[in-house]
């Protein structure tokens, strides 16, 4: 059951005002909202439930460590992975990727060894390649988007050479809201030998995720965008993956065994979640995780392409407004410029004072950028909770905009 | 009292009562700014912390402060040449007393000032008063 008015009842937030105007949150690709059910899941976490997890034998640390682990089992059922097992917890997909960089590539990757990026990756799923440029000398292959912002997964396929050892590519662009066919890619990638790395980081966001079906061998996702709050987040990773990972951060909770000779290490998933995790935040993640469950992906899937279309009938509309990115697919996530003077900043400032939220900027995907020949744009980003009326609200800000700076 | 420039400035922002009317005069004051030539766009001239981009070019003589600026975006370019008003042809050993989030707050702009605002008028004001302070 999917009615948007109790939806939105369930976040505070979305009740305030911003600049004497009621809040229009269009900056869901940076940062969802909360939840009341995470925030009191947050509260309660630290008001009536907190200990340390997987140390104390003491009633707290028990109801705390129930609790975090409970949440392995809500992702992996998030994700239809076939085993909690397989689900890691982190901070979320920055560290999710570093940690496939340091525990998986690092190890196994030589000097012009190559991996394949598309050109619309955000920077968390460039720049631990780079250091691994930068550190061992290998190589990495950029495959560009066509006109329409779309990613031909063959392109990605026939870019694979036999120096490649991974194929890291994002479900939906950050940038134009372009879906990937990350199940072809894994598929052809997979009849080459290469294992693929899919950032979930939006994609999950959007629509229903089943890591079995898209077959990769890691698959990221970060909680703070996903209503949860922030510092969470998990990365599914095929057990034929895990098994070939060395520990990528060592101290408390990773290891069975230390001594001044040796160390021992705990067995996966633990083996590669050092100290103190996120606790209150994995919880959180968990509770938000089953919130969007509990209102069905398909329907959140389904509220956000009828948002897509009454955007995009909106912003066509209007011939000054010059939209990147147009894939048939694509999630409810528009970024664009404006014709004249205005830079995507004038143009963010404007809309603050009307009370909508957008990102104004490169939006972590420079390399995108520079293929699309621009330095800035404005994006807005939809979410669950968005409603054509809050469309109708950026466009008349937006003609605003147009009379300012025209 | 600030500069005569600024002074100009201020009275005319007295006959605004809302933000949009600001924002416009702002934005005209921004057109108005003579642009810096692309030979003094460069790192050097570059205000960090900056989420756009922002130029400035500083200089003393006579012992007197001025300097240029320049942005790709035009509120900024706009708020430039109120920093401009407010602190150009003024003695280098004066710059310091300027108290800008009073004078800014008499125009209704000194929001733009917070530490997290990333628009870079407060990184501008801090280059400008370390040239100021070198002098």
């Amino acid at each position: 059951m999917f009615d948007i008015n109790t939806v939105r009842a369930d976040f505070p937030i979305l009740s305030r005002q911003v600049n004497g105007k009621p809040l229009v949150y269009l900056d869901n690709g940076a940062s969802a909202q909360k939840p009341q059910v995470v925030i009191d899941a947050v509260i309660c976490g630290y008001g009536e439930e907190y200990a340390n997890v997987h140390r104390g034998l003491h009633f707290l640390s028990n109801l705390s460590t129930e609790k975090y682990e409970g949440t392995r089992a809500i992702v992996a059922r998030f994700l239809n992975a076939p085993s909690e097992d397989d689900i890691i917890f982190n901070s979320g997909t920055t560290e999710g990727i570093n940690m496939v960089a340091y525990a998986w590539a690092m190890p196994r990757m030589q000097a012009r060894d190559e991996i394949v990026l598309s050109v619309m990756e955000h920077h968390a799923n460039i720049v631990p390649w780079h250091f691994l440029r930068e550190r061992q000398g290998i190589v990495i292959k950029w495959v560009d988007v066509d006109a329409n912002g779309d990613l031909d997964p063959q392109a990605v396929i026939d870019a694979i050479t036999p120096r490649t050892k991974l194929v890291a590519v994002t479900q939906v662009s950050n940038v134009l809201g372009t879906v990937v066919d990350v199940k072809t890619i894994t598929t052809g990638a997979h009849a080459k030998g290469v294992p693929v790395l899919v950032d979930g980081s939006q994609g999950a966001v959007h629509m229903a995720v089943d890591v079995a079906d898209i077959g990769c061998d890691f698959y990221v996702i970060t909680g703070h965008k996903l209503y949860g709050p922030s510092g969470s987040g998990a990365i599914y990773v095929h057990p034929d993956r895990m098994s070939e990972m060395q520990p990528f951060m060592g101290g408390g909770d990773m290891i069975r065994e230390v001594s001044k000779d040796a160390v021992t290490y705990n067995d996966p998933p633990m083996k590669f979640e050092a100290g103190t995790p996120g606790i209150v935040q994995t919880i959180g993640f968990g509770v938000a995780l089953e919130y969007m469950m509990g209102l069905g992906m398909e329907n959140i899937a389904a509220h956000e392409t009828a948002l897509r279309d009454y955007a995009s009938q909106r912003l066509n509309g209007l011939n000054w407004i010059n939209v990147q990115g147009h894939s048939a697919t694509k999630a409810a996530i528009f970024s664009f410029t404006l014709d004249g003077a205005a830079h995507a900043h004038d143009i963010s400032t404007v809309l603050d004072k009307k009370g909508v939220a957008v990102r104004a900027g490169s939006h972590c995907a420079m390399p995108l950028m520079e293929h699309l020949g621009l330095n800035a744009t404005c994006r807005a980003s939809f979410g669950l909770y968005n409603t054509t009326d809050e469309v109708d609200v950026l466009i008349d800000a937006l003609e605003l905009c147009h009379d300012l700076f025209a | 009292m600030a500069t005569e420039a600024f002074e100009e400035i201020a009275q005319t922002f007295e006959f605004f009562d809302d933000w949009e009317d600001r924002y416009r005069h702002v934005i005209d004051l921004g057109r108005a700014l003579e642009p810096l030539e692309d030979a003094f766009k460069v790192p050097a001239t570059k205000v960090d912390g900056c989420a756009s981009q922002v130029w400035l070019l500083p200089k003393i003589a006579d012992g007197v402060f001025s300097f240029r600026g320049d942005s790709d975006a035009m509120i900024v370019r706009g708020l430039i040449a109120v920093l401009a008003a407010l602190y150009n042809d003024v003695p280098a050993g004066e710059i310091a007393a300027i108290d800008a989030h009073a004078e800014l707050g008499r125009l209704g702009l000194n929001d733009h000032l917070s530490a997290q605002r990333s628009n870079g008028v407060r990184a501008m004001i801090e280059c400008i008063q370390m040239t100021a302070a070198q002098a």
